[in-house]
């Protein structure tokens, strides 16, 4: 297979600006299928706008976003399911019914998603806790079901905007666990916008690491940790530590 | 558990009495402790009952004419609930129009915040030169009253949708109309049925502001009757009637939201 053909997402020269802010320049890089790809840099330099450019909610003032080489903004919205920061459940909806959603905005009866969305629920933890309103559901808990609705999507890219962000940090290390092992059977390809170095080296293959405002690349690492390994092994490992330094280094901190 | 440990704790009926009461029981006492100190009042100062009726008058009135009050109360009750349900039926539509429709928002928004300075009681008489004596005229009155915070309520309830919902959903394949069924409609109900709850409360003034302007029946016609008898009881009867029916629709408006909207119910 050659390069082009895997490449899931592609930018090229994407520019951005809001009035006089330039909120990102010259961004270029590419996705492969199933390749996860984290990008790590300070509030303001980009991040979720770099994201809504490959959503296809906005239009990049320069450059072009192709998603399997369509670059329409319509296609690529059909071929990317994001997840905000904000687990966004609906309070109205029962955590099946929302884990549902996507299935039903494309005309499946309400039962039939339902049953869509059982099993699901019992792979990845969530059995017994179907029913339950969002209300009832602890932080991680709404998390894990707004990635199932992502999931659900069937879309093969998955943008994840801070997802964990919100979550303490012990919840959050369980979430992360829980994330690597649902791609594991799932596999996506995933862009996981984050403020956390961490987060990103232990989730991802690649890191890119982006510059304050305007948003631009600054460094890219090449992350290939063991991943079977437990995770107090791996932050503590020589490789890991080499790596976030070169992070932080980038991120000039 | 022990057994001391159960009996400490109530169970769940008790619990019930207890929220009801302390719910209900403070404004109750407040009412109670108004009417006797009312009656105290006007038996000390001994004022003439066409001046000020007692309580305990008002209460004689209103069994001993309990089949007229009856009668005219269910002449402004069908006016008030006609009225009600198409301020609900049209201020719905209006507002569902003005949300989807940017042309219309942008013609009609300002017109209809405007209209408001319009007293829509001073349109009663008009309303009876070209719709009669009967129902109707009464109907148009009520339904002025309540189309307002209706329309507002779901013109702004609507609108005030998180737009992260709306991003969302967009990249969860969802068509315009399914962002309307699924977020935009079930958000705004809690701000149409706070429109809603106003417009009940207006409903019952507004039939009777209707009959003032014309009428053959209703509490609003007897009212005026009774007033020109000097029956201040009947008067007062009247009142208690049409106060009665205002309390009774806003119920019923809240009870419909609690049902519908179960995940809306704030805390106590």
């Amino acid at each position: 297979m050659t390069a082009l053909a895997t490449a899931a997402i592609e930018l090229r020269g994407v520019h951005q600006r809001f009035g006089e802010v330039v909120a990102l320049a010259n961004v270029d890089f590419t996705v492969n299928r199933h390749e996860r790809l984290g990008i790590v840099g300070p509030s303001g330099c980009g991040k979720s706008t770099l994201l809504s450019e490959i959503a296809g909610l906005i239009q990049p003032d320069e450059g072009t976003v192709a998603i399997d080489g369509a670059t329409t903004p319509r296609e690529r919205l059909r071929r990317c399911a994001l997840m905000p920061q904000r687990d966004l459940l609906l309070p109205w909806r029962a955590a099946i019914d929302n884990a549902a959603i996507a299935l039903e905005n494309r005309g499946m009866k309400n039962a039939r998603a339902r049953e869509r969305a059982r099993p699901l629920f019992e792979r990845f933890g969530l059995a017994q806790f179907e029913e339950r309103m969002p209300a009832e559901l602890s932080g991680g808990m709404r998390q894990r079901v707004a990635f199932l609705r992502t999931l659900m999507a069937e879309k093969d890219i998955l943008l994840l905007d801070e997802p964990f962000a919100a979550l303490d940090s012990i919840t959050r290390s369980g979430m992360q666990e829980w994330l690597l092992s649902a791609l594991e059977q799932e596999p996506r390809t995933v862009l996981l916008v984050t403020h956390d170095v961490d987060e990103a080296l232990l989730l991802t293959h690649r890191v890119i690491v982006m510059s304050a405002r305007p948003g631009r690349i600054v460094r890219t690492l090449e992350t290939d940790l063991p991943r079977d390994r437990p995770r107090r092994e791996l932050v503590t490992s020589p490789q890991f530590a080499a790596l976030k330094e070169s992070a932080l280094e980038a991120l000039e901190l | 558990m022990n057994e001391e440990a159960t009996d400490l704790t109530p169970t769940q009926s008790e619990k019930n009495v207890r929220r009801i009461v302390g719910r209900f029981g403070p404004p109750a006492l407040v009412v109670v402790f108004t009417i006797a100190l009312w009656e105290i009042v006007i038996q000390i100062l001994d004022v003439p009952t066409y001046i000020w009726a007692p309580p305990s008058l008002i209460a004689q009135t209103v069994q001993e004419r309990l089949p007229e009050l009856l009668h005219h109360g269910g002449v402004t009750l069908m006016e008030t609930l006609v009225g009600f349900f198409f301020a609900v039926f049209f201020g719905l539509a209006f507002g569902l129009l003005l949300h989807f429709s940017t042309m219309a928002r942008r013609a009609l928004y300002p017109l209809l915040i405007a209209s408001q300075s319009i007293p829509t009681v001073v349109l009663a008489p008009v309303f009876v030169l070209v719709l009669g004596f009967g129902l109707w005229p009464k109907v148009a009155v009520v339904g002025l009253f309540c189309f307002f915070p209706i329309v507002v309520g779901t013109i702004d309830g609507l609108s005030s949708v998180d737009r992260e919902y709306i991003r969302m959903m967009l990249t969860l394949d969802a068509t315009r109309m399914g962002i309307f069924r699924r977020v935009e409609f079930p958000s705004a109900l809690p701000q149409i049925f706070t429109g809603t709850r106003v417009a009940a409360t207006y409903a019952a003034i507004g039939a009777v502001f209707g009959e003032w302007a014309g009428s053959q029946s209703g509490l609003g016609w007897q009212m005026l009757q009774a007033k020109g008898r000097l029956d201040t009881a009947l008067v007062f009867a009247d009142i208690v009637f049409i106060t009665v029916m205002a309390l009774a629709l806003f119920g019923a408006v809240s009870l419909v939201e609690r049902l519908t909207i179960p995940w809306a119910r704030k805390g106590g």
